[in-house]
């Protein structure tokens, strides 16, 4: 049986010259790499940040990796790949409140609130809470992830974005590759691709623990969208628009990853 | 002249120096991300003895209030430590290193001696190879590692897509607690492998520069028999 480990490796006999040489070449190549890393290391970190955009506020290579990431590992997207979800009696009662961001107008009075559509062809939908009530609920025990690194058990309720799209005959709008949605003070507002608002645990829910949502969790209608982080969550939704073009993303203007799906 | 002797090989060497940088960076943006939920601490008993991470540990390494440039560095060099880790397994593999590096069914008793050895309990060190019995096993064990913290770090990142691993790792919550003390351990086996090598000496951390290690100044070869002496009739 051959077995490196049971013969010494061979010793070698050099002369001083050929020693130093070879000390030479190597300790010449090591501080060249490290000179070479250190120099690359220098170029990123100081590399110029984007100009306000779509997205913004992130080293433009770093932009461009978190990017490829994406086009990357969306391949793996599949509306198969489910959120794990769990028992109602699991879901945390009192659900975190981590934002106010385009909920906090207190003269915001829901009972005047309606949903706005802005529809391919320029014309807009008009929508009360009672119209999307009245469409079948989908109700979400899963674990709520936050893109700070806090994760909580909860439970939403509400109408399947899926079906929203169907029932509103939208198809054509689902055809495009993005979504965007804005609290009606435009405040916040946040950029999704289509496959992630199309995934059947998305949801524009309205209840929160089987109660109508308050106005810390985005009263009357919030977007829940498991696949995503919590900053995609958009709490108090005022408008819905479809492009081609990626919409305006809160965080991503201010270095988060576009997409932040999981 | 002098006698030497091959020790680490090419691969091994570059493998080793690339990862230590990139290690770094991923121990540093971890922090970043880590900070925007600092809840972990060591506490037995009720009583908690450190808090992951105290203010002034922050404030030196610069932390807070950036976790979107933590997690833009960490999205990044993942690939870095993951290929080179990678490569350096397959290396190790197919050259046979690997044999000289994994622990055997003596390893576990005999590095027991070697730590007796290491902290002067022990005058004598068992026998060994290239690397000894304690050596196997954490330079094994430090691969196994990795792949853990490939492992759990894509179980936080895309727990949807790769559920199973997110599964494996016992959910998403643990995951998260899994990938930090594995970055503990990194840093643990840091100060460990400084002290093992400044003590080791110069001869010793030449060769994961320069590849070989000078084993006797004068060559066996020079060895000459004395003239009186007469062999055994």
């Amino acid at each position: 049986m051959k077995n490196p480990s049971s013969k010494k490796p061979a010793e070698k006999i050099l002369s001083q010259k050929q020693i130093n040489r070879r000390n030479f070449i190597a300790f010449t190549g090591f501080i060249g790499f490290n000179a070479l890393a250190f120099g690359a290391w220098r170029w990123l970190y100081k590399s110029p940040v984007e100009k306000s955009g779509i997205t913004a506020g992130a080293r433009k290579p770093l932009r461009r990796a978190l990017d490829q990431n994406e086009l990357l590992l969306r391949k793996t997207f599949s509306n198969d790949h489910l959120v794990k979800t769990y028992p109602k009696s699991m879901a945390d009662p009192n659900v975190r409140v981590n934002s106010e961001i385009g909920i906090d107008d207190t003269g915001f009075d829901s009972k005047n609130w309606s949903l706005i559509v802005n529809k391919k062809d320029g014309s807009k939908l008009q929508l009360s809470l009672q119209e999307i009530m009245a469409l079948p609920k989908t109700e979400i025990v899963y674990d709520f992830k936050c893109v700070e690194g806090w994760d909580q058990i909860s439970y939403w309720g509400g109408l399947r974005f899926s079906d929203f799209i169907a029932h509103y005959n939208l198809q054509e709008e689902a055809k495009l590759q993005y979504v965007g949605m804005a609290t009606p003070d435009k405040a916040y507002y946040v950029g999704l691709d289509m496959p992630s608002a199309m995934h059947p645990q998305t949801l524009l829910a309205y209840e929160v623990n089987g109660l109508p949502l308050p106005v810390k969790h985005g009263q009357p209608l919030r977007l829940i969208i498991p696949v995503k982080y919590g900053i995609k969550n958009l709490k108090r939704i005022g408008t819905i628009s479809f492009s081609d073009q990626r919409l305006p993303d809160y965080w991503a203007e201010q270095g988060y990853d576009y997409y932040s799906g999981l | 002249m002098k006698s030497i002797k091959e020790k680490h090989p090419l691969a091994t060497r570059w493998a080793h120096w690339i990862n230590f940088p990139v290690l770094t960076i991923m121990i540093w943006s971890g922090m970043l991300i880590y900070w925007a939920n600092d809840v972990y601490s060591f506490t037995l008993f009720g009583h908690t003895f450190f808090r992951f991470f105290p203010d002034p540990v922050y404030n030196f390494f610069d932390i807070p209030h950036r976790l979107a440039e933590g997690m833009a560095f960490h999205f990044l060099f993942m690939w870095f430590f993951a290929v080179n880790g990678f490569l350096y397994v397959l290396y190790t593999a197919i050259s046979g290193e690997w044999r000289l590096l994994l622990p055997n069914r003596h390893s576990f008793k005999e590095a027991w001696l070697v730590l007796l050895h290491d902290l002067h309990i022990r005058k004598m060190l068992p026998p060994q190879n290239k690397y000894n019995a304690a050596q196997r096993i954490a330079y094994t064990s430090i691969i196994i590692m990795g792949l853990g913290s490939l492992i759990t770090g894509l179980a936080i990142y895309k727990p949807v897509q790769f559920y199973w691993l997110t599964w494996l790792c016992g959910g998403y919550h643990w995951a998260r607690i899994e990938h930090f003390i594995l970055t503990i351990g990194y840093v643990l086996f840091f100060v460990i492998h400084i002290v093992q090598v400044i003590i080791a000496g110069w001869n010793n951390f030449r060769s994961v520069i320069s590849g070989f290690e000078i084993v006797r100044e004068k060559p066996t070869t020079d060895i000459k028999i004395i003239e009186d002496e007469k062999p055994i009739q």
